[in-house]
């Protein structure tokens, strides 16, 4: 009786009759399971980005809806040399995500080395440690940028007022370096699970053994937890910049860009040129540069998982 | 070699033995510190507007005690739920369930695709399967910039705009990756003797896989549930996109809180607060499994 359901549930042997050769003639269950999937990865996410390529050809103003003519490579030339924002728009980038990433990685491995050792109230701590990363990006950037950093009301300016510090508007004033501070709080909880994964991976033994040969704290940080760490780290940090590349949030919930284009980075240009100066061509001709720049950064991420999920 | 580590989380992990007090008081500082903001964020929504901007920073409710706010003990309130009643009266209640409609749909969709898909790659029941698993991760790290304007066409063209399905055939699309990733590292963690066995016994695939399979890795299909709907309940971009008012969830609520510019910020807290409090709860309750989400299965 099972043979039979078997055979009637999915169909192991051969398509018989089927015109379409090669794929469907070794046609399997697996591929039955897999293709929904697959299939539907491709509709929404592949099909609109080769749409994004062609549309990135076209000089096409959804302002002037009948007005659509083939533009070659005109767009990606406006965005590379006349495009009055598009530099800034890149430095910002490359800006927040590198700092972003760095400073996060830095608090990350001190968060996970604290959370790594015993003591009263370490689930607490490390609840609280995660929690930034679970707020909503746009509740966490609208606190922030009011209760915390308002220049006269916000916490933050409250304690450099105690401490005798000129009150600073960080967010008109600062603004790169302030939405930095935003996605760090955010990021460094993430950076610290996967160096605490690392850290617990690292057997306690070792340690100890250190430790009875008379290692310091810093040495033994130094020379056996580090290098251990060295994958985790890289891990980390692409992880954190494929998706810190792609900050939206924060931008558009405290500066919205400026003031003028001072935060400003790709993500939100694209966004302005998309839905306020509604011009397909440009925005969809940028779009295609962050998809080959993220391209680029992933090569070497695609490489590092690879690794990591080998000999599985 | 998969890196993999020892402990499982906060209560079963290894750590050092007896830290340095310390370690223990530097670990309470830090880990108060980032969380100041969000306990903040919290007892401003308890607050009236006035007592919102008081400072020093007031964050301990005290009831009981009917003073002015600036004559209350020092860091202490008297609190009010009238800001959450305001939030609810303005019209919050059809965002939030927007939000359940399009996180509760795109998770399901997730997991009926993921589930099966997952389940042959992890046991290698296609040929290719490496290459399956690198092409969804490619998915993932397209940003959504590079597909946002052909989207936005097709859905205006499909009468998709401002529309709850537009938001669930993103979402789905987003989480799709990394719900494969996941599902497949708990997938191999069973030893292929269970599925021996099981086709020994007579099964086929189905019932392999929903009757014998499954409930074995039913942690890590919460799990994996869990990370889907913490990122999309939290999904911005693709809501500010495709959405106005028919079918804007609660994040578009929160914009409204960008351009008023007047200091409402208990009423601002209060939105915050019930926006945020349902994947954080979530978030801790998953805690033990959010780092595997995160790294897309590679760390355990």
């Amino acid at each position: 009786m099972a043979t039979q359901q078997q055979a009637l549930t999915f169909p192991r042997r051969r398509v018989p009759s089927l015109p379409l050769v090669g794929a469907f003639r070794n046609w399997s269950i697996g591929k039955t399971l897999a293709t929904p999937a697959i299939v539907y990865a491709i509709i929404v996410t592949q099909l609109p980005f080769i749409i994004t390529v062609w549309y990135s050809l076209l000089r096409w103003n959804l302002l002037r809806p009948d007005n659509i003519q083939f533009a070659g490579l005109d767009n990606y030339l406006f965005v590379a040399t006349t495009d009055p924002i598009f530099p800034f728009a890149l430095l910002n980038t490359v800006l927040l995500t590198t700092g972003s990433v760095l400073v996060a990685l830095v608090f990350g491995l001190l968060f996970a080395e604290l959370v790594n050792h015993r003591y009263p109230g370490r689930g607490i701590v490390r609840t609280m440690f995660i929690t930034p990363f679970l707020i909503m990006p746009v509740v966490g950037a609208l606190t922030w940028k009011n209760m915390m950093l308002n220049p006269v009301f916000g916490v933050v300016d409250y304690l450099m007022q105690l401490a005798k510090l000129p009150a600073i508007d960080w967010l008109a004033q600062f603004p790169l370096f302030a939405i930095t501070g935003i996605v760090v709080w955010r990021w460094a909880p993430f950076m610290m699970l996967i160096l605490l994964a690392g850290m617990q991976s690292l057997s306690d033994e070792i340690r100890e053994a250190a430790r009875m040969d008379g290692v310091s704290a810093i040495q033994e940080f130094r020379y056996i937890v580090l290098p251990h760490l060295n994958r985790f780290i890289q891990l980390g940090a692409l992880l954190g910049s494929v998706y810190i590349v792609q900050e939206f949030d924060s931008i558009y919930m405290t500066t919205q860009g400026g003031p003028g284009s001072a935060s400003t980075n790709l993500p939100f240009l694209i966004y302005q040129i998309a839905f306020a100066k509604k011009d397909v061509g440009e925005s969809s001709a940028l779009g295609v540069m962050v998809v080959i720049l993220t391209i680029i950064a992933t090569q070497y991420l695609l490489r590092v998982l690879s690794k990591l999920t080998e000999g599985d | 070699m998969a890196v993999r580590a020892l402990g499982r989380g906060a209560a079963a992990a290894p750590g050092i033995e007896q830290a340095p007090i310390g370690i223990a008081i530097a670990g309470w500082l830090f880990a108060l510190l980032g969380f100041f903001p969000v306990l903040y964020l919290v007892a401003t929504s308890l607050k009236t507007e006035a007592a919102a901007v008081v400072l020093p920073p007031t964050f301990i409710p005290l009831p009981g005690l009917n003073l002015a706010p600036t004559e209350m003990p020092p860091f202490t309130f008297s609190p009010t739920f009238e800001q959450y009643q305001t939030i609810l009266e303005r019209g919050f209640g059809p965002y939030f369930a927007r939000s359940i409609l399009a996180v509760g749909g795109s998770t399901i969709l997730v997991m009926i695709l993921a589930v099966p898909c997952a389940y042959t790659l992890a046991f290698r029941m296609i040929e290719g399967w490496r290459d399956t698993l690198f092409f969804f991760i490619s998915t993932k790290f397209l940003p959504p910039v590079g597909i946002i304007v052909p989207v936005y066409i097709i859905m205006r063209d499909l009468q998709l705009l401002d529309n709850m399905l537009a938001l669930l055939i993103m979402y789905t699309a987003m989480n799709l990756p990394i719900a494969i990733w996941m599902l497949r590292s708990f997938f191999e963690e069973i030893p292929r003797d269970v599925l021996q066995a099981a086709q020994v016994d007579g099964a086929d695939v189905w019932t392999t896989m929903l009757r014998v399979i499954l409930p074995m890795v039913t942690p890590g299909l919460t799990a994996t549930i869990f990370i889907a709907m913490i990122f999309a309940w939290n999904e911005f971009f693709f809501a500010v996109s495709l959405t106005a008012t028919k079918a804007a969830t609660v994040p578009i609520f929160m914009v409204g809180f960008v351009t008023s510019e007047g200091l409402f910020w208990a009423k601002l807290a209060a939105a915050g607060t019930m926006a945020m409090l349902p994947v954080v709860i979530a978030g801790w309750g998953a805690q033990r499994q959010l780092v595997r989400g995160l790294s897309l299965g590679a760390v355990k």
